[in-house]
């Protein structure tokens, strides 16, 4: 598959599994009104991952009617992409999402660091996205931005509040650091489909790096150092918890094949 | 000098009621009347978060993405609904807090339709056709309640509600023209649901008790029984689209009534869910108090955080 | 004496007196209550919508947005922490309203104007 289908495959897939682990909050937030806001921030990234499927899914059509081939993704037969398809039907090494976002939600302090490190890092790159050669893709990119922005916004403030909170949070926060920060190398790992694309991502890095210190240092946190990085996600060699995660998400269309919903 | 007119308090509060004026939260009230509208309003309340968790647990296995965001954004209006409602009742002198203790203790109730899991996607179906639409037929005449606050917070849920009632019937129409395991699903559900649905509306008007000192006058308003009896002829004519049975033998259309003729709840059932004895009671209330105790640290931080930011500004002022 | 009680949501059942202990958690984490006040897109005042609790400002103009503008965009956000809205004594509105109107030249139907100007 070419590596524009990939690539929106792995965009697709970061939003899709980062809003599936948001939404098991849903009902059990510390408080209700924030109980919203990660609701709402969960049905953002579905639209998204919705988005850029259905861009994946025709990318594969049309590749399929000028190539003349039938491979699906997973080397099987393909009767027309579709969202639901790529979505429900591949399996664990065909996601191409970054293992930050299937990092389990843990608690509080754990969802807000994960949500943080990976929208200021969606925030940077959707900016340069949105001029990406690809009309496509730059133009979910650019529609996806205002929400980002929020996301953005809130989870910074959170990082704050638990930071320079009480000890207790702050103790929390330290642990979710330890937790989390050996997979934020991956997020500036080019992976084979995303050479070529146009994204600067030693301009990446170093923005994301510079929000992150500025962020932290209000919140009375250091970013970690010397911490060495897990990465394969992007290639599809995944922590133990996606398995998990494509058990429960696609348990319906496995148990019930070929069904109208 | 001119005498000041000694007010009556008492009068006046009687002659808003009695000519459609809001009462509003400064007004004067009896203490009877606060203190239902509390309960009322609180339970509600109780009921629409309590409410999220029977159809949480399906957004993880929602069939579709489709689905999964037309379930999450139906949740999420729920816990929106909850929201206004707490907001209507914390303007009786009462803290949000202190409602939810009087749920996590057991002493305040909530709709007993959500002690009923979910155990298949269908579920998900039934629940917003039948349980919303019980719902929304209550709730219409709330609009037209007394207290201000809580009527203006119901004519904000009943306009987010139809889209819950819709969705909850769409989801049943394909599953009633999908395939033989799909249809059998979806008549599964019903089974479940319906009656539970039905005990929605309340004991039988020969057995409402009359709970405080408030005595209920009936203006422009309808008994349980005739809501129920609106809601079967209603339900009764809809499951015919799907090409479904409600599970009742007893259902016949009376041509001289203009109504469904139907049979019997089980009224055994129905009070030993309200007293705490059915399928999920023990889970929906571990689950709000779980997330409750653990969210305390939480709130604890965001406080003293801002206390922080609020003590620097006054210091650099 | 009559109460008008309209007919609620869960039928008559009435509270369980015999609770279990009461969940107590300090006061330390209690969020403030604010009100919020919206004014649509096309509106020309802010109105009223009901109550949230937050923090500070920021988390209850988020939480406002959240909640209260979930199908509506380009709408204006105001919140106040409850405390700080001071209200009239509806039991002194006599006092406070009723000289205005004693002033019928005050209200614009008072006049009357040639049939050019009468929609001013």
């Amino acid at each position: 598959m070419s590596n524009l289908i990939n690539y929106t495959l792995h965009l697709a897939d970061n939003a899709l599994i980062l809003g599936q682990r948001n939404a098991e909050w849903c009902g059990h937030g510390p408080v209700l009104e924030q109980d919203i806001a990660i609701t709402n921030i969960s049905l953002d990234l579905i639209g998204q991952a919705r988005n850029f499927y259905q861009y994946a899914a025709q990318l594969i059509n049309e590749s399929q009617k000028t190539e003349g081939s039938q491979v699906s993704p997973s080397g099987g037969d393909l009767e027309g992409a579709s969202e639901d398809l790529l979505a429900y039907l591949r399996k664990e090494r065909e996601f191409k999402n970054c293992l930050l976002v299937e990092q389990p939600n843990g608690n509080w302090a754990q969802t807000i660091l994960r949500q943080y490190l990976f929208s200021q890092y969606q925030y940077l790159l959707f900016e340069q996205l949105q001029n990406n050669k690809d009309e496509q893709i730059a133009a979910i990119a650019e529609k996806s931005l205002k929400e980002i922005t929020y996301h953005l916004r809130w989870s910074s403030e959170w990082i704050i509040r638990l930071g320079d909170g009480t000890d207790e949070s702050h103790n929390r926060m330290l642990k979710a650091i330890d937790e989390l920060w050996r997979y934020t190398g991956e997020l500036f790992t080019p992976s084979d489909y995303e050479i070529g694309l146009g994204v600067d991502f030693i301009k990446l890095k170093e923005s994301w790096l510079n929000k992150i210190k500025e962020i932290f240092a209000e919140a009375t946190l250091t970013v970690p150092e010397k911490v060495f990085m897990q990465i394969g996600g992007k290639e599809g060699k995944h922590t133990e918890h996606l398995g998990y995660i494509l058990t429960e998400l696609q348990y319906m269309q496995r148990t019930y094949p070929g069904c109208e919903w | 000098m001119k005498m000041m007119p000694t007010i009556n308090f008492e009068q006046l509060f009687q002659q808003k009621i009695d000519n459609e004026v809001r009462i509003e939260p400064k007004d004067w009230m009896p203490d009877a009347y606060r203190k239902t509208n509390i309960r009322q309003i609180s339970q509600h309340a109780h009921s629409e978060i309590v409410g999220m968790l029977p159809e949480g647990n399906w957004i993880s296995r929602a069939p579709s993405l489709k689905r999964k965001a037309i379930l999450i954004a139906k949740v999420q209006d729920e816990a929106g609904h909850g929201l206004y409602l707490y907001s209507a009742c914390e303007t009786l002198g009462i803290t949000r807090e202190e409602t939810i203790n009087d749920l996590h203790s057991g002493k305040a109730k909530y709709s007993s339709i959500f002690n009923y899991p979910t155990i298949t996607w269908a579920d998900m179906g039934a629940i917003g056709w039948l349980v919303d639409g019980a719902a929304i037929m209550n709730q219409v005449m709330l609009t037209r309640t007394s207290y201000g606050p809580y009527a203006r917070a119901m004519v904000r849920i009943c306009k987010e509600e139809s889209f819950h009632q819709r969705q909850g019937f769409e989801i049943l129409l394909v599953l009633s023209k999908g395939t033989a395991e799909q249809k059998e699903m979806c008549q599964d559900a019903i089974n479940r649901w319906w009656w539970p649905a039905l005990m929605m509306f309340g004991p039988k008007d020969s057995e409402s008790t009359n709970s405080d000192q408030s005595m209920k006058w009936k203006i422009k308003r309808k008994t349980n029984d005739e809501l129920r009896q609106n809601f079967i002829d209603m339900i009764a004519d809809q499951v015919k689209i799907l090409g479904m049975k409600l599970p009742d033998d007893k259902l016949k259309w009376n041509d001289k009534t203009n109504h469904y003729d139907w049979g019997e709840i089980n009224w055994d059932e129905f009070w030993n869910v309200v007293k705490g004895n059915g399928p999920c009671n023990k889970q929906r209330l571990d689950a709000r108090r779980k997330a409750w105790e653990e969210g305390e640290w939480v709130r604890e931080a965001a406080a003293v955080h801002a206390e922080k930011k609020k003590n620097i500004k006054s210091e650099a002022a | 004496m009559n109460i008008q009680i309209r007919k609620f949501y869960y039928g008559d059942i009435p509270e369980d007196k015999a609770g279990g202990n009461i969940v107590s958690s300090s006061s330390k984490s209690d969020w403030p209550l604010w009100e919020v006040f919206i004014r649509s897109k096309q509106g020309l005042d802010h109105k009223h919508v009901g109550s949230l609790h937050a923090t500070d400002a920021q988390m209850a103009i988020e939480n406002a947005r959240d909640v209260y503008t979930r199908r509506m965009e380009g709408v204006s956000i105001w919140v106040v922490e409850s405390k700080h809205i001071h209200a009239t004594n509806p039991d002194e509105a006599e006092s406070l309203y009723e000289p205005a109107t004693d002033k019928i030249y005050r209200h614009p139907t008072f006049y009357n104007l040639p049939d050019e100007v009468n929609h001013m």
